[in-house]
């Protein structure tokens, strides 16, 4: 039989998150139990079900040359705001 | 006792609800998946529940409560259709009467939910409720269709399947099960004699509450 | 030991999660299979005792809250043998194993159960006692195991209540219904003591060297102690071990649990481990064509 991923959504709004899987023999299967297994205590408002097969998985990058400015960690812009606050004469007592 | 022909009704129904209940309740455990056990069991909790609102209807008619009718009456005293007494503890006949009862009890309710007072109310949720029980048993019977054993089971099963419904509802059931009316319905084991297997069931669900009579638990 | 097997350990020791499709040494996979599995079984077996007093529940309440308890411990059951299938362990092996007595399950679920004052003492102090061994598994370095034990501990929550509630009616009950309960207690009280293990040091325990385990068995007791005695001594209950005390650094002190006993009945020498074996025996065999003809895709 083959495994079905379940998805479940908490409350209407949030990410569906991985909850778990179930081993069913088809779709009405896995609907009818993962309903009950990860439903019965109203704790999900919605699940996706997912083929384990139709999951593909992605788990590794290439992370060979600097990467830094596409990130927030890239950037360091307090020495050159100090300066220009200086010049325009807007520097503020209280250091930002 | 039964002076009360809505409190009859209302306990007939709900003593389907808890023996059958009770009966599926048996399954917890042993199943034949996990994944199965799980939900069967949901069904199975969810026909007590029916069971227990059914009561509480009853209790306010009658002056009780619902653990008292529930617990407290002789075996001879329950109004429930023989076809819920049947020990099945094999998959075959667990999921025919299943089917046969889900489709049954359809017929039921559709009925209740026609009238326009409190248990026309509680039919509608119970209604609501069923249908995961709908969905599972078809499902189950789609599965099973070609299984000789499943098959042997509903044929085996067919005369208590009608007994759950008063005379003129049968047509109906016979109708949507796709079964044979051609024999007039003359075989329904009905209401009003119970299998011997009620009284082993009734003494080990009243076991513990007659060890301590009118004590809290 | 390996150089790759070397910076496991290291990555584990240090925290590292692992995932089911991550590459781990052969011994890693193999005590984690062993240790998961006996948890599904345990879980699996624990129905058993249970779910004779759903038939016998005295109220629809408690009928309900025993059926949905019992359901829980086999939709843990089955979260649990997942896991294990996803570290390569067909299901059917696992089953296979447990009813052939290659496989292990805890002690409490080796012992019978006599009365109602069992369902109560079982939910609460039994269930107690799994989930302080369980919330300690939140942190396993198997992120699949650990992932489910968050769901399983949230569940478990519930079954301690209904337990104590349970005990509470009896002890507020008649002294006949208070008896029960302290009956009960006198005979589960071994087998509680026995459950967290014999008192081997972290440092010799390899679930603990591979992080699966993140609590020493002693702790855990202590833990139970810690919680529990208090909760027991101000229902009036007694337990039944004239050597228990709290001392002055917070240490309980207790006589020795018989770690033979433990041995065997883990082994399958309990008193009702036999007959429990063959019950899902039956039920496994009886039901074979239902999963090889029904439910074959």
């Amino acid at each position: 039989m083959p495994v079905f991923e379940v998805f479940r959504q908490e409350r209407k709004g949030q990410p569906f998150a991985h909850a778990g899987s179930v081993v069913a023999p088809d779709a009405a299967f896995a609907d009818a139990w993962a309903r009950e297994q990860y439903g019965r205590r109203g704790e999900s408002t919605a699940l996706w079900l997912v083929p384990r097969d139709a999951i593909h998985q992605v788990t590794d990058w290439a992370d060979e040359f600097d990467l830094k400015y596409r990130r927030v960690d890239g950037y360091s812009i307090k020495e050159r705001l100090r300066i220009a606050r200086e010049r325009a004469g807007t520097a503020a007592s209280r250091d930002r | 006792m039964h002076a009360n022909e809505r409190a009859r009704q209302l306990l007939a129904i709900a003593d389907d609800e808890l023996i059958l209940g009770w009966r599926d309740s048996e399954w917890t455990g042993i199943a034949p998946t996990l994944e199965e056990d799980v939900a069967f069991s949901s069904i199975a909790q969810n026909e007590i529940g029916h069971a227990r609102a059914l009561y509480e209807l009853a209790a306010r008619e009658l002056g009780s409560d619902a653990d008292t009718l529930a617990f407290d009456r002789a075996p001879d005293d329950y109004l429930c259709a023989p076809l819920v007494e049947l020990h099945l503890l094999d998959w075959a006949h667990t999921i025919a009467r299943r089917w046969l009862y889900e489709e049954a009890d359809r017929v039921r309710i559709e009925h209740l939910m026609r009238g326009d007072d409190e248990l026309a109310g509680l039919a509608a949720k119970i209604d609501r409720e069923e249908t995961y029980h709908r969905l599972h048993a078809e499902m189950w019977a789609a599965r099973l269709r070609d299984e000789p054993r499943f098959r042997a089971a509903v044929d085996e099963l067919w005369p208590y399947a009608l007994g759950v419904l008063p005379q003129e509802l049968r047509p109906e059931l016979a109708r949507r099960v796709g079964l044979d009316g051609s024999n007039g319905f003359g075989d329904a084991h009905g209401r009003g004699s119970h299998r011997p297997e009620l009284q082993e069931l009734w003494e080990t669900m009243t076991e513990v509450r007659r060890s301590a009579p009118g004590a809290q638990w | 030991m390996d150089s790759r097997t070397q910076e496991f350990l290291a990555y584990v020791q240090s925290g590292g999660q692992v995932e089911a499709t991550d590459w781990m040494p052969d011994e890693y996979r193999a005590k984690l299979v062993k240790f998961v599995e006996m948890h599904a079984n345990s879980e699996l077996m624990g129905v058993l005792p249970e779910r004779e007093w759903i038939l016998k529940a005295p109220t629809l309440q408690r009928k309900l809250a025993l059926t949905a308890k019992v359901q829980d411990e086999v939709g843990h059951a089955q979260l649990i043998y997942r896991v294990v299938e996803d570290l390569g362990k067909p299901r059917e092996r696992s089953l296979a194993d447990l009813i052939e007595g290659r496989a292990k399950f805890h002690n409490v679920f080796h012992y019978p159960t006599r009365t109602w004052g069992d369902v109560g003492v079982i939910a609460w102090l039994v269930d107690a006692a799994a989930i302080i061994s369980q919330k300690a598994l939140l942190k396993c370095s198997y992120a699949p195991y650990a992932r489910i034990m968050k769901k399983i501990c949230w569940e478990e929550s519930f079954h301690i209540l209904h337990g104590r509630d349970v005990v509470l009616a009896m002890v507020t009950g008649t002294e006949a219904q208070r008896e029960l309960v302290q009956e009960a207690l006198d005979r589960w009280w071994g087998p509680l003591m026995q459950f967290h293990g014999n008192p081997i040091p972290r440092e010799e325990d390899p679930m603990w060297t591979w992080r699966i385990k993140s609590q020493g068995n002693e702790e855990a007791r202590q833990q139970f102690l810690e919680g529990y005695v208090p909760q027991i001594r101000e229902l009036g209950l007694t337990v039944p071990d004239p050597k228990l005390r709290r001392r002055d650094d917070g240490i309980w002190e207790y006589s020795e649990p018989d770690w033979d006993e433990l041995r065997a009945v883990v082994t399958g020498h309990g008193p009702r481990s036999q007959e429990r074996l063959a019950f899902r025996r039956r039920f496994l065999e009886q039901e074979k064509w239902v999963r090889d003809a029904v439910l074959a895709a």
